[in-house]
């Protein structure tokens, strides 16, 4: 339980991290190290290099910008649950942020970190999902690309940065108007990664009916799944428990793998008790993003 | 009384604070990885990957060439008499057929994944590490028992290559004539239970440090550890130490429930390498290391059947219990499975019993007791019994358990077996319907079936469980006490218990003080170190209490009447006057007559040419051993109201009342502290708690994100009445109270949540259940549920 050997890096700029990141292949870069720290001591890892971002202040923040949050990607999970421009901008992320891990791990994780991770029921990665999130990966010598969150996986626990990247920012597009938020998950015990999670937003217009629908369900796979045939029914309808529960249904046809705990089934099964949940949630909290009042 | 202590001012009884606690909060506790002696080495423990595996050759080279290590060796290096040597076992019993214990190091076979193959030593336990991952082992595999049950068909795989099977004892356990009283039933009830039990996973993993004295030639062995007098006897055997050869420590444990008892092979293995480099040598065992070395409990399979009266009363219970051994006869031997067999009968009258014991090898890690040791199981079966009895009749399940119970009357209740301990199990007292009359109660168990049905029109489903335990505890041959006023005028305590939590340093200071006179706060009591008394057994199934609680007693009733004859010696005065209080014997007449503690220990001390007076041995101090006559029986009621969310199959208590006998409590808030850690291990054990295995015995779940225990925020709140039934067993009318709270919760949740989901017609002879077995079980009795 002691890690291999490595060497330790601790820039103080973001240009440095790049630097240390495009001259050092072998390298893991340590954001909150609440998943690192484990997989180094239980040698799953053993690079050459850990690059510490801690001491790199200007990685973490919080702002909205023309109907945008912007997250830097060191910002600690504890700052997103008690931020109040996320709780006026984005209350989905900080319904699921609540749900991530316990106060202690939330002082020390980062949104950044767990993206980066990407464990298959990481409640940011499906509040992500929802919310079609940016990632702004940055490189040395001033290389940027944005990579939706639809393209961030490129398998089991693996993002899609390429050698020498390393994600600074993730952007949330707002929605306006009239919506509400929901995010339920199902874990064993409080704190536990979830076995599914799902994050819905719905948007009405004036007269009610659901304008907008997104459906995220985290645990299923590598990233979690925007099942189309589900937010395709709820559009155009009022929203309704019966609505709600015929939706959720169409949520059990989701691709789901079976590992030594639980099976493929039950999270089929989760899938669907959680999706009804989470829409009942949304459409019990309506608030109008204009004006900032909830219901 | 006037023999035993003032009852005024009496410490018995009382919830003083613990004395342990001031240390351990302010970060001063002292457990084995603490010290750090000069020139200290490290030790990392190379582990077979594969369940079953013939070694065909281990090289060490490139391990032993990495800077900083010092020594790698595998069998082939080990002295020969540990070569020779396999571990012993500490509880013998002839019925154990195949005695095959485990080797300290694998030679040409290994039989578990996480068996020792090599071990790497060097400066640091990182340098070992990086090392251990370089000793290079060929293995071939092969065919590994898993299932235990498989492993006992015909020509099934054999755990030993070269075995003809994989049976270790097969014992029946039999009590009047089942066979008439099967023919008598009104009816009779079936049913197959799978039970299984995590391991023990304290906070503080095993761990062992043995530092050479080369001046005097001898060893002292630090370890976490239950019972360092017996693990030293086992040294003495295993490397031939005479007794002042070595000396055995635990210091602060953190932690035990029953794995840390037993002997492990790294404590011969590394203080052999310690002995053979001449250098401290410590071996840490880490978490991923816990979970695949460290003894565990696991399977039990029970076919069992009872049969019952018209009136619902029980003529007679047969069947089998197929418990599954591990790769190796522990060094316990057979006492998992033969405590749960004994306890079976827990608090009611059953004529007629018949149980064969099957036990045998898997390619598992050996079994250990785990707090409640086989007990919990126990009373699994026979309390969903008595569940299946009243749904079989249609009558209350209080009131079947009612019908049942044995009476205070009947006590002593001799239930015609044999413990494993060799002795009768005759119940000594205890008022088992009261016990269950209060936990309902507290329960409000009377009008639960109105907030049942209640709680079902709103969608919910609430369930109530209840589950009554008899434990045997206090288990023999006996404790040690020595009680000495020191001639710096310190009273001291010494006893071979071992605690791990149990707060010995505070009960036993409770028991000495009343008998001296004096605080409990200047009373030092040092526990876990065979230097500091010669004889000792240790701190497991629930006997330190009654054991070394007694032997306390009966020391300082000696040293008591010691100081009395002294002071009367020295004041020359007839001891008769006499009475001791706040650390003087004095003259009751003239109270500034008198003498301290500390001037009559000097006096007993002797001065060469100054006799003693006649009839007192030399020194202010006596040992005792207290040696019961047979087990003292503790007993209790859990109910437990739990809320299942049948779409999910989350279960949640909802609330959870305990009423809990072991006797006179020395201190209520240390007996409260140990009947909630108790009920919460249940709990995990009900709803958390399982170790996965592939089929071909690889273990699966080897960290704290794979096996789950109970966090705080899975407890409920917890309401804890107390009842006592002294013990006529020993002088103090105590029982143990280590293990009580675990032995029902598992019943009691189950049968909650088996209550809970009554409208499905769901049946639960099985722990743990996980929220998806709910959801299984739920769907294969009512399919149209999640149309």
């Amino acid at each position: 339980m002691k890690p291999a050997p490595f060497k330790y890096h601790a820039p103080r700029t973001t240009g440095d991290a790049l630097r240390l990141l495009a001259d050092n292949g072998d390298a893991c870069v340590l954001a909150g190290g609440q998943s690192l720290m484990p997989m180094l001591n239980f040698r799953l890892l053993a690079p050459a290099h850990v690059i510490d971002l801690n001491r790199v202040p200007a990685l973490a923040g919080i702002r909205v910008e023309q109907n945008v949050l912007h997250v830097g990607a060191m910002t600690r999970q504890g700052d997103l649950e008690t931020s109040s421009v996320v709780r006026d901008a984005a209350p989905l992320l900080q319904a699921a942020v609540r749900q991530v891990g316990h106060r202690q791990t939330r002082n020390r994780g980062t949104l950044g970190g767990s993206l980066c991770h990407l464990d298959p029921a990481a409640e940011l990665v499906t509040a992500a999902m929802a919310m079609d999130a940016t990632l702004i990966a940055e490189s040395a010598g001033g290389g940027t690309r944005r990579i939706p969150i639809a393209a961030w996986s490129a398998g089991y626990l693996t993002n899609a940065l390429r050698p020498g990247e390393m994600l600074t920012a993730i952007e949330f597009p707002l929605w306006r108007g009239a919506q509400g938020h929901g995010f339920v998950e199902f874990a064993r015990r409080k704190g536990d990664f979830a076995i599914i999670g799902v994050a819905t937003l719905l948007a009405f217009d004036a007269a009610g009916t659901i304008a907008r629908a997104a459906v995220a369900i985290g645990g299923c796979g590598p990233l979690p799944q925007r099942p189309a045939a589900v937010e395709q029914a709820l559009i155009g309808q009022r929203p309704s428990a019966p609505l709600f529960k015929e939706a959720a249904r169409l949520a059990a046809t989701i691709e789901a793998h079976s590992d030594a705990h639980v099976r493929a089934d039950y999270r089929r099964h989760l899938a669907r008790v959680l999706t009804e949940r989470a829409l009942a949630e949304a459409a019990n909290r309506v608030h109008d993003a204009g004006h900032g009042a909830s219901q | 009384m006037s023999d035993e202590g003032k009852a005024d001012g009496g410490y018995f009884g009382r919830s003083i604070l613990r004395k342990e606690d001031p240390a351990l909060l302010t970060g001063r506790g002292r457990f084995v990885d603490d010290l750090q002696p000069d020139r200290l080495l490290h030790a990392c423990i190379v582990r077979s990957p594969h369940a079953h595996a013939r070694i065909t050759r281990v090289d060490t080279s490139a391990a032993a060439a990495v800077p900083g290590v010092k020594a790698v060796y595998a069998f082939a290096d080990l002295p020969p008499m540990l070569q020779q040597k396999r571990l012993p076992l500490m509880s013998a019993n002839p019925l154990i057929k195949q005695p095959l214990t485990q080797p300290v190091m694998a030679n040409d076979e290994v039989r578990f994944a996480g068996e020792s193959v090599a071990v790497v030593i060097a400066e640091s336990r990182r340098v070992a590490e990086d090392a251990a991952a370089l000793v290079d082992v060929t293995y071939e595999a092969l065919p590994a028992v898993n299932d235990v049950r498989k492993g006992l068909e015909a020509n099934a795989p054999t755990v030993h290559a070269g075995t003809a099977s994989n049976l270790v004892a097969r014992v029946p356990f039999v009590v009047g004539d089942t066979d008439v009283a099967f023919k008598g039933a009104a009816r009779v009830v079936k049913a197959s239970f799978d039970t299984h039990r995590g391991g023990g996973f304290s906070m503080e993993t095993r761990g062992c440090l043995a530092v050479p004295d080369l001046n005097a030639g001898s060893y002292t062995l630090y370890l976490t550890s239950q019972s360092p007098h017996r693990i030293k006897r086992v040294l003495m055997d295993m490397l031939e130490f005479a007794d002042h050869e070595i000396r055995v420590i635990a210091p602060d444990v953190g932690g035990g429930f029953g794995p840390k008892g037993s002997f492990y092979a790294e404590y011969a293995l590394i203080t052999a390498c310690a002995m053979r480099l001449g250098q401290p040598l410590k071996w840490i065992e880490d978490r991923a290391e816990n979970f695949v070395a460290t003894q565990q409990e696991r399977d039990m399979f029970w076919d069992l059947e009872v049969a019952i009266d018209a009136g619902a009363r029980i003529l007679g219970l047969r069947g089998r219990l197929i418990h599954e051994n591990g790769a190796y006869v522990a060094p316990l031997g057979l006492i998992l499975p033969w405590i749960a067999v004994t306890h079976v009968q827990g608090p009611y009258v059953i004529p007629n019993f018949s149980i064969e014991m099957l036990v045998a090898f898997t390619n598992k890690v050996p079994t250990s007791p785990v707090r409640g040791a086989g007990r919990p199981q126990a009373v699994f079966v026979m309390e969903r019994l008595m569940d299946h009895i009243a749904r079989a009749t249609g009558l209350d399940p209080a009131e079947v358990r009612r019908r049942n119970f044995i009476q205070p009357s009947q006590m002593p209740y001799n239930c015609q077996l044999i413990a494993r301990d060799g002795k009768p199990v005759i119940y000594d007292s205890g008022d088992y319907p009261e016990a269950q009359r209060r936990a309902l109660a507290m329960a409000r168990y009377a009008d639960f079936r109105a907030r049942q049905a209640a709680a079902r029109t709103e969608g919910k489903h609430l369930g109530i469980g209840m589950a009554s335990f008899v434990e045997g505890t206090g288990l023999g041959p006996y404790e040690s006490a020595t009680v000495r006023v020191a001639t710096n005028g310190k009273i001291i305590v010494c006893t071979g218990a071992a605690p791990q939590g149990q707060s010995h340093k505070t009960t036993l200071a409770q028991i000495c003080a009343d008998l001296l006179q004096v605080s409990p706060g200047v009373i030092d009591v040092v526990t876990g170190d065979t230097g500091a008394i010669a004889i000792g057994v240790g701190t497991f199934a629930a006997r330190s209490a009654v054991n070394a609680g007694s032997a306390v007693h009966m020391a300082g009733i000696e040293v008591r009447h010691k100081a009395i004859l002294l002071a009367a010696s020295m004041l020359k005065v007839s001891p008769e006057k006499l009475d001791i209080g706040a650390g003087y014997v004095y003259n009751v007449a003239q109270p500034d007559q008198r003498k301290s503690l500390r001037e009559i220990a000097i006096y007993a001390a002797g001065s060469p040419g100054y006799a003693l007076p006649g009839e007192v041995t030399p020194g202010l101090e006596h040992t005792a051993y207290f040696t019961p006559e047979r087990s003292t029986y503790s007993n209790g009621c859990h109910v437990v109201e739990a809320e299942v969310d049948i779409w999910t199959g989350q279960v949640t208590l909802t609330g959870y009342w305990i009423v809990d006998d072991c006797g006179r409590a020395i201190n209520p808030q240390v007996v409260y502290g140990q009947v909630l850690g108790g009920t919460v291990h249940g709990i995990g054990n009900a709803l958390l708690e399982r170790l996965l295995f592939d089929e071909h015995a690889q273990p699966l779940t080897t960290s704290f994100a794979d096996y789950l225990l109970p966090l705080a925020t899975d407890v409920p709140r917890i309401e804890i009445g107390h009842m006592e039934s002294p013990s006529p067993l020993n002088p103090l009318g105590v029982k143990g109270a280590g293990e009580g709270g675990t032995l029902p919760a598992i019943a009691a949740v189950i049968g909650a949540i088996e209550d809970a989901l009554s409208p499905f017609g769901v049946t639960i002879n099985e722990t743990p259940v996980s929220p998806m077995r709910i959801v299984d079980l739920i769907r294969a009795a009512a399919p149209e549920t999640y149309a």
